[in-house]
């Protein structure tokens, strides 16, 4: 077999094993009971999901000029996708959307009544 | 690799009718962010099959533009969201 | 519920000491250096004149767009930084399936959840946003909310069965955040996370 078939046959890998992470994303999107829960999993399958298409692309296409382009596409993925993922928390956190019976415990619903009675305490000052 | 992409393409199908889905059910704004975001990687990955398959790098700078544009995307939705609970 | 309620991270700036002059000409080499990578990678071709260009374009952008000033007191410490991404890459694969066999497995049994918080040994803007970083794609969390004054992640924590669990991640997340000291921090960074080990779960107040 040569070196082409060999990078041929893992970039195939490549592209159905990242295309069965992002169906799993898919499936958690629709399964998944509450928001957080949600954000797991377009956090996770979906980046790594994406890496692996990118990559199975680029051993494909063997260009510096592509490779270039999908290096640049995966650090963007890898860099915003966590941001995005908080953003999208800390605005749904105080929400009725987020099933806090399935919660263990809560340590940042303690941390924001400590905050507002600070704030309670200042404005009596 | 015919048979490689008719599989791909299935699989990112059946994955992003899922997202659409959620991004119809809701029930928030924010799940339609997130499943909005989903749909969006989802697709670079269909654009990033096809270019695999066919070879053809013209589609690729079409990969940056959108792989940004779902960040901002979901940055805006959740300022947005954020700001109108406080309001 | 209040306005105040909703916005949880006052703009509280940790009282961080000035840059020095040396320290801002180092971060301005740095995100010039960057950039400049990423105008290069974007063209890809035409090598020199993109570097030119692209120097022109930075320069402008961060005259026009100043970024925050980051104190990055360390360096890069080659061992250890690939120490952290071979564990990092290995994380995002478990993540990955941990979140696949959630969703795909048949009885969907509703997992728990937890929000902890997690006060981090290094207080450093870097560091607090490496480790939040770092900690979403890793697996079982995800950064929800960060209060610079303290150094604190508050995350969220999927799949947990009982609060053993709970603790066993919490020493998960500071063994995160010394891969990450280790690999980026300063001698002295390093000293603290030494002679800090993970406190003991009783003391941190995780069953108030």
């Amino acid at each position: 077999m040569s070196l082409d078939a060999v990078l041929d046959v893992i970039a195939a890998a490549c592209l159905v094993v990242g295309a069965l992470l992002s169906l799993a994303a898919g499936v958690a999107l629709v399964r998944f009971p509450d928001l957080l829960t949600r954000m797991h999993a377009a956090a996770k399958p979906q980046v790594l999901g994406l890496l692996l298409v990118l990559l199975g692309c680029a051993l494909r296409l063997r260009t510096g000029v592509d490779i270039t382009t999908l290096v640049l596409v995966g650090v963007f993925q890898l860099a915003t996708a966590p941001v995005a993922a908080h953003m999208v928390g800390r605005a749904g956190y105080p929400h009725e959307y987020i099933r806090t019976d399935l919660l263990l415990t809560d340590e940042l619903a303690a941390h924001l009544d400590r905050l507002a009675g600070d704030q309670k305490d200042s404005a009596h000052a | 690799m015919t048979a490689v992409a008719v599989t791909v393409t299935a699989l990112l199908a059946v994955a992003g009718g899922l997202t659409l889905i959620r991004i119809i059910r809701g029930p928030s704004i924010l799940d339609r962010a997130v499943a909005t975001d989903v749909l969006l990687a989802i697709i670079v990955a269909a654009i990033a099959t096809e270019a695999a398959y066919s070879r053809d790098a013209t589609a690729l700078p079409v990969l940056v533009v959108l792989a940004v544009l779902g960040f901002v995307g979901s940055v805006s939705v959740a300022r947005f969201a954020a700001r109108r609970n406080a309001g | 519920m209040s306005a105040d309620q909703m916005t949880p991270a006052p703009p509280a700036d940790p009282p961080k000491p000035r840059l020095t002059r040396a320290a801002r000409r180092r971060n301005r080499i740095i995100a010039m250096t960057g950039l400049t990578a990423i105008w290069v990678l974007l063209w890809g071709t035409h090598f020199w004149a993109n570097v030119i260009s692209g120097l022109v374009v930075v320069a402008i952008l961060l005259a026009v767009f100043p970024l925050p000033p980051v104190t990055f007191a360390g360096r890069i410490h080659p061992l250890p930084m690939l120490r952290f991404w071979l564990r990092f890459l290995q994380d995002l694969v478990i993540a990955s399936i941990q979140i696949a066999w959630l969703a795909l497995r048949p009885a969907g049994g509703q997992a728990r959840s937890a929000i902890i918080a997690v006060p981090l040994r290094v207080n450093t803007d870097l560091n607090l946003t490496l480790t939040a970083e770092a900690l979403t794609l890793v697996p079982g969390s995800l950064i929800l909310e960060a209060d610079r004054s303290t150094g604190t992640l508050f995350v969220h924590v999927i799949n947990l069965r009982n609060r053993e669990e709970l603790e066993e991640f919490r020493r998960g997340v500071y063994a995160l955040e010394a891969r990450i000291v280790s690999a980026l921090g300063s001698p002295d960074e390093l000293r603290r996370i030494r002679e800090n080990p993970p406190a003991p779960s009783d003391l941190e107040g995780a069953s108030r």
